[in-house]
């Protein structure tokens, strides 16, 4: 993975396998504390507690089409090698939490990248499910609930190419608003 | 701070130009695969350019959707095509330069882009 958006869209993939209405990915980026927190929390299914601790180990997988499941293993990674932490949180029945935390001056954080376009592809293949986008920069923050944007479109899709080409510039534009508060 | 509020006028826009999508209508599917090797490989650009140029080209038959991973993690990305006379064509190594003529020679012409299958590509 090149970039921290390429493994939230994985992870959030798991949530989708998990047959989850809401799924809400929030991160939190600190510079006064150099810390960055990425959140993906779902209402699916949960796991047990072996599961979980099964799911950290790269040559665990539910799937059968290869013996491997390298998503959580990556996501892991990627917060570790910057001394940032990872844990899962999960209840059967209930949902599953997912929390990474980076390190921001360290020279292994990856860029988060693209996350507009993590939100869009989520959106644009999954519309029954509903997802909410936290972004918060120091003091600045904003979300997107796409069960607000769907209350507003009144039974229209919500992956319909003008609502996509909304949302994509409402996080694109968002984020830099919040980044750019700071400057002042 | 831009917000939800210019949805409104999409949505009215949307209201008026009537083009109401009958899923009945689908019979050509678009499948990416999203899980954790194709993501890597670069589907997502690969899954957003279908979106656009289907959207672009309002093929009101073409539903783009995803998959897991169908097991050929060192041909990602992959992009299965399944047309309603039942026929199926996986297309490996995509990029999103690639999905414009597949759009056109395959979704519209209905001519499948032999080079870019995993027939021409696994040799």
């Amino acid at each position: 993975m090149q970039e921290l958006s390429l493994n939230i869209l994985d992870i959030a993939q798991n949530s989708i396998r998990a047959n989850a209405s809401l799924i809400t990915i929030e991160i939190i980026r600190s510079v006064i504390d150099n810390k960055m927190t990425i959140t993906i929390e779902d209402n699916g299914c949960g796991m047990s507690k072996e599961k979980v601790e099964q799911v950290i180990n790269p040559f665990f997988t539910t799937r059968t089409t290869r013996p491997v499941g390298l998503g959580v293993p990556f996501f892991k990674m990627s917060a570790e090698m910057t001394g940032g932490t990872f844990r899962i949180e999960s209840e059967e029945g209930v949902g599953t939490k997912v929390i990474a935390t980076y390190v921001l001056d360290h020279i292994d954080l990856m860029p988060l990248g693209d996350m507009a376009s993590t939100m869009v592809t989520l959106i644009s293949v999954n519309p029954e499910i509903d997802f909410i986008y936290r972004y918060r920069y120091n003091d600045a923050e904003f979300t997107l609930d796409t069960r607000e944007v769907k209350q507003i479109l009144e039974g229209l899709p919500v992956n319909s190419p003008d609502v996509l080409v909304f949302i994509k510039s409402f996080i694109e534009e968002n984020t830099l608003q919040a980044e750019q508060q700071e400057l002042k | 701070m831009k917000s939800l509020a210019e949805l409104k006028a999409i949505r009215d826009k949307m209201q008026t130009s009537v083009n109401v999508r009958d899923s009945a209508d689908d019979n050509i599917r678009v499948v990416v695969g999203m899980a954790t090797c194709g993501i890597a490989a670069g589907a997502r650009p690969v899954l957003n350019a279908f979106t656009e140029e289907v959207a672009k080209r309002g093929l009101n038959n073409v539903m783009v959707t995803q998959t897991g991973c169908i097991g050929i993690c060192q041909y990602e990305p992959v992009v299965e095509v399944y047309t309603n006379d039942g026929s199926k064509t996986t297309y490996v190594k995509m990029t999103a330069e690639k999905v414009a003529r597949v759009v056109s020679d395959h979704l519209v012409n209905g001519n499948v882009v032999e080079e870019y299958t995993i027939g021409a590509v696994a040799k």
